[in-house]
């Protein structure tokens, strides 16, 4: 599903390499935590999954594709395979929440048909049955982040990154929102998730990778959130 | 569904950025509405060049007593019956003469009479005075240099005058607006398209979270930049259309009502409504078509794709 061969990544005008011969794999429908405090590389390390960057060096598989081989236009086919959760929800403010859900469908050119039939399971799925004519601002946090996860998931990825999905959150809704990414990866999708939320990693108990200035330091299957972070 | 789609984007986008819409408009209209007139004024030109280099000649005057008398042109007096043959003669043989017409210092007289009626001037003048000549007409009108330099200067010759000369005047004249049209268009056209680029600025900066998703959904980048284009293209059809607007209007208050110049000057052969139909198409693809290309030059620089 994901391969990294030795990867490093550095940005233009920075000393230090945001990622360091990082080298690792994850296999279909695991659920991965990535940890590490800010300016580890958890940020690099998603944006190269979704080919928002390339590596400087190494490789970069993801759906067994090499990203650094996928020309360009290929890249909107690629991601249409992943689906992506941000802390910041990322919702259109001025459109409902199915409307939302279905927009991620429109821009890719599905059949209407087959979006009318799409958006209602896929809210029901992730709790918000009933609530599809309700705009993005009347919602709680919770509500709004299950919003952008059924957006994420209409299209039915392969891959489901989430880049500190309850970061917004509090506990008790940060908890719901994980029971509804463990069950979308009990569907068989593979769950990447970066977050700071200790009592979610020691809880879920998944593999965990750590990352700390841009090197893997740690990758324990069922693992906690650390020690002194 | 994905017309509709697109096309609710683009009402939407226009609707968000009114004023810069209208000012894009209004800008491609001017533009293309020199941009046509200058077309026009170049094909005026040319059907007056081909009206008129119809009519007029090389004209080789003919020296006569009174030129012998007065002037220093013609040292070796009137022209006598064989040099005017001898001159006939060489005038026939060139392949680039077409005609030529003899007109006797009677003829000139009648004409100048008929030109000048009754003034003071006409009255003084006598049969004497106007010379004789030879009008030619030549096959290709450029080439009044080869004739000219073949008969001035010979005996009983006082002059060679190619009537083009004062033609091209008014030519030079018509050019110079043309160019300075032009000037102003290319101008016009600078302006339109920093007009465009920025519409396509600010609409990819109030459409930054939406073009974000569809970027992380996997939305193809033509379908992501289509609505900008067709944005900038269909207010730059706008402008096409209301430059044909004005470019009919033009002709129509400048020729014929109004101004009415195909009244008042009767000696020029005006272009018709054919030629500037004929423009229509030009201008509205180059509207239509300018535009979208500079939204897709600026959606390289202003939008992620």
């Amino acid at each position: 599903m994901i391969r990294f061969d030795n990867v490093s990544k550095s940005y233009p005008k920075q000393n230090r390499p945001a990622l360091r011969d990082v080298s690792l794999e994850v296999e279909k429908g695991e659920f991965v935590f990535l940890v590490g405090s800010s300016g580890s590389g958890k940020s690099t390390f998603l944006r190269l999954l979704l080919r928002e960057e390339r590596a400087s060096q190494g490789q970069v598989h993801v759906l067994g594709k090499d990203l650094a081989r996928l020309s360009n236009w290929k890249v909107p086919h690629m991601r249409r395979q992943l689906g992506t959760v941000f802390q910041d929800f990322r919702l259109l403010p001025n459109k409902t929440v199915a409307q939302n859900v279905a927009f991620a469908q429109e821009v890719i050119g599905k059949p209407r048909g087959e979006i009318r039939k799409a958006v209602p399971q896929v809210l029901d799925l992730v709790g918000l049955g009933g609530k599809e004519d309700r705009m993005p601002g009347e919602l709680s946090g919770g509500e709004q982040q299950r919003v952008a996860i059924a957006r994420a998931f209409v299209n039915r990825p392969m891959l489901l990154i989430a880049d500190e999905p309850t970061g917004n959150l509090d506990p008790q809704t940060s908890v719901g929102i994980m029971k509804l990414l463990d069950r979308i990866n009990r569907t068989g999708t593979t769950v990447v998730m970066a977050t700071h939320d200790q009592n979610i990693v020691d809880q879920m108990r998944k593999r965990v990778i750590e990352l700390e200035k841009g090197r893997l330091v740690r990758d324990q299957a069922r693992g906690v959130y650390g020690y002194q972070h | 569904m994905r017309a509709q789609f697109v096309l609710s984007e683009i009402g939407v986008g226009l609707r968000r950025n009114l004023t810069m819409t209208f000012a894009v408009i209004v800008s491609v209209a001017l533009s293309l509405a020199l941009f046509g007139g200058a077309l026009l004024m170049r094909e005026q030109v040319s059907t007056m060049k081909d009206y008129w280099y119809d009519k007029v000649n090389v004209s080789i005057y003919l020296c006569n007593k009174a030129d012998a008398a007065t002037a220093g042109k013609c040292p070796k007096g009137a022209v006598t019956g064989q040099q005017k043959e001898q001159i006939q003669a060489d005038l026939e043989k060139m392949d680039i003469v077409e005609t030529v017409h003899y007109e006797t210092s009677d003829e000139a007289y009648k004409h100048y009479k008929e030109q000048y009626g009754d003034t003071a001037l006409a009255s003084v003048v006598t049969p004497d005075q106007m010379p004789s000549s030879f009008r030619v007409k030549l096959k290709d009108p450029e080439k009044y240099q080869v004739v000219a330099t073949a008969f001035a200067g010979r005996d009983g010759v006082e002059s060679v005058q190619d009537q083009r000369n004062i033609l091209q005047n008014l030519f030079d004249l018509m050019n110079g607006m043309n160019i300075a049209a032009l000037g102003v268009m290319g101008l016009m056209l600078v302006i339109a398209l920093m007009l465009i680029v920025n519409t396509v600025r600010v609409s990819a900066f109030s459409r930054r979270r939406e073009t974000g998703i569809m970027r992380l959904v996997g939305a193809s980048s033509f379908y992501i930049q289509m609505p900008f284009i067709m944005e900038a293209a269909f207010a730059g059809l706008l402008g096409g259309g209301v430059a044909c607007v004005l470019l009919l209007v033009g002709r129509y208050f400048l020729i014929d009502h109004g101004i009415a110049l195909a009244d008042k000057v009767q000696l020029i052969q005006f272009i018709g409504w054919d030629a500037v139909f004929a423009k229509l198409p030009l201008v509205i693809a180059i509207g239509l078509l300018m535009p979208a290309l500079a939204a897709l030059v600026a959606l390289r620089k202003y939008l992620k794709v």
